[in-house]
């Protein structure tokens, strides 16, 4: 048996009826990070001894009949939550020696579930970017073909998972961040609400927008995930007071009767094969019980315009705090992204130019979330691509100041709305690379889209291919 | 358009040589190009939202919490003096 390709629901069975312990678990996926590494990137730092020690004391517990949700797990973080005693550097240089003396609550809830941590993920630098190009310790790979970008920000977890370094992993989307890099990887991303989930210790980005989530191998598993990190916290006054429903209660129910709506400027400029697949996968969910309605959204085109101000003038503004006074190194330590878009949103929000740019950018979003709202009037739920194209080539970024709005057309629009959303592998092109599908929801919707993403699963299993990377896959 | 580029990296705190001046103005104007798209939005009567969730006035009790220690607070810093972050003079003497 293959212990490193067990899904997260898998290997919490095992554990609880003692087939094997954290221990063994927790040795196979650092002996598969050891032998993978080399040819992925995947992690800026990995913390065996961390992770060995949370692994023996989660046996420990469960030993003396302690119960918790997560408790032996493995699993990777990104590196921009904070994580108290281990380095934290967002991919930038400027934080290359800075170790944190508090937890995220994300990464406080997960400990106190019990998990066990094998490393900090590569990342674009301070999540700018859908390639992890951008990072100070170079691109990650995708574990599919290795000449090809894993996508990003959170391009690290994703491959992590896809590789089986890891139970899971936790990344956080900005517009795109998570469910990008979940379809160039094949596997599952899910987008919570803004606000569902505590953004307190995670190294800010676009505040306005901000969301940590899981990625993972199986929809049940990111349902179980998403049960521990939801919340609200008195850290964050953006998370929200809305009750945390539990998402394992109808995710196996059917979706006869769903109401699936489509909107043809989605399927614009997409690549032949991915739109293909997509509309296959509509198909499956019409066989499944729903039905499918044409609908017209506003032209995600504005919704790039809209997030490139937006995020810009929130980055100059949250990395303004970077002085290499009271941690980190001075600013002569940002890379080119970051200088680039530090000095949009600096422009954008300097005296006279306010109004014309930032104001105007959030009275557009209005219009967007109206635009939603109309539609979910109509509909349950919207489904499209995930990305246009499948993973590109390494390099494909360098010099391109807008690849990743490029990259992320088709999640931007629901990002800047702060709806919920869900990337689903449904299926794989010639060349052998995976193609995503997205599931978007209203807010608060995840119970919903997590049950449509488990029904397409269990029809198209695509979880049971694994790249072809390493010994013993 | 016309960016001043040494002048928004002065307002941003960094700094900005000749060769990254010249891109860095080609790359922002069309940039700023792109988003002009807006304006063929009418925006007239809407209100701008600068976050989603609706929420307002989020406080909490006046409670005093544990928090870092000075030790904890420090620990990452390069340069402190008798449990201070030491900085560089801001004003001079005249």
């Amino acid at each position: 048996m293959s212990l490193h390709t067990l899904s997260l629901t898998e290997a919490l069975k095992k554990l609880e009826q003692k087939e094997i312990s954290s221990v063994e678990l927790t040795e196979a996926y650092l002996e598969r990070i050891k032998e993978l590494e080399p040819r992925l990137n995947a992690f800026v730092t990995v913390t065996p001894e961390e992770a060995l020690r949370n692994a023996a004391d989660a046996d420990r517990k469960r030993a003396e009949g302690i119960s918790l949700p997560l408790l032996g797990i493995p699993l990777s973080i990104k590196d921009n939550f904070s994580t108290s005693g281990i380095r934290t550097t967002a991919s930038s240089k400027v934080l290359d020696d800075y170790i944190p003396p508090f937890d995220a609550t994300v990464v406080r809830r997960l400990k106190e579930a019990g998990m066990v941590l094998l490393g900090k993920t590569n990342m674009d630098a301070w999540a700018h970017g859908s390639s992890t190009e951008t990072s100070d310790y170079g691109a990650s790979k995708n574990p599919w073909n290795t000449a090809h970008l894993p996508g990003g920000s959170s391009g690290g977890a994703a491959a992590s998972v896809a590789a089986d370094q890891t139970v899971a992993a936790i990344g956080s989307e900005t517009a795109g961040s998570i469910r990008q890099p979940a379809s160039w990887c094949g596997v599952v991303g899910l987008k919570p609400t803004y606000g569902r989930v505590s953004r307190y210790g995670v190294v800010a980005m676009g505040s306005s927008l901000d969301s940590p989530g899981p990625i993972t191998k199986r929809v049940e598993d990111s349902a179980l995930l998403l049960q521990v990190l939801a919340g609200q916290d008195p850290m964050d006054a953006t998370s929200s007071p809305t009750e945390v429903p539990n998402y394992l209660k109808n995710l196996k129910k059917d979706i006869q009767g769903l109401k699936i709506g489509i909107s043809d400027d989605y399927f614009e400029g997409v690549h032949e094969e991915v739109k293909a697949s997509v509309e296959e996968a509509i198909k499956t969910l019409e066989k499944l019980g729903a039905t499918i309605k044409k609908i017209k959204l506003f032209h995600p085109k504005y919704a790039i315009a809209v997030y490139t101000i937006l995020q810009r003038a929130e980055v100059s503004s949250n990395l303004a705090r970077l002085d290499g006074i009271r941690y980190g190194n001075d600013r002569s330590y940002f890379g080119e992204e970051a200088k680039r878009r530090i000095m949009l949103g600096t422009y954008t929000l300097s005296a006279g130019y306010y109004d014309q740019y930032y104001n105007k950018a959030l009275k557009v979003r209005t219009v967007i979330i109206e635009d939603f709202k109309k539609a979910f009037q109509d509909v349950d739920v919207i489904v499209g691509p995930t990305a246009p194209t499948t993973a590109l080539p390494i390099g494909a970024s360098e010099g391109q100041s807008m690849f990743g709005e490029l990259a992320d057309v088709l999640v931007e629009p629901s990002s800047i709305a702060g709806l919920s959303g869900i990337n689903i592998p449904v299926g794989f092109s010639k060349a052998g690379l995976p193609i995503g599908m997205q599931i978007i929801g209203p807010q608060f919707a995840e119970e919903l889209i997590l049950k449509v993403a488990y029904n397409y699963e269990q029809e198209n299993p695509l979880y049971l291919k694994k790249p072809k990377i390493g010994s013993s896959a | 358009m016309k960016l001043d580029i040494q002048h928004i990296a002065k307002l941003a705190n960094l700094h900005i040589d000749k060769e990254e001046e010249k891109r860095f103005e080609e790359q922002l104007s069309e940039t700023l190009d792109y988003v002009e798209k807006l304006n063929e939005i009418d925006t007239e009567n809407v209100e701008p939202t600068s976050q989603v969730t609706g929420l307002q006035n989020i406080a909490r009790e006046d409670i005093a919490m544990e928090s870092l220690t000075q030790e904890q607070a420090l620990s990452n810093t390069k340069s402190q003096h008798n449990g201070f972050f030491q900085v560089k003079a801001i004003l001079e003497n005249q």
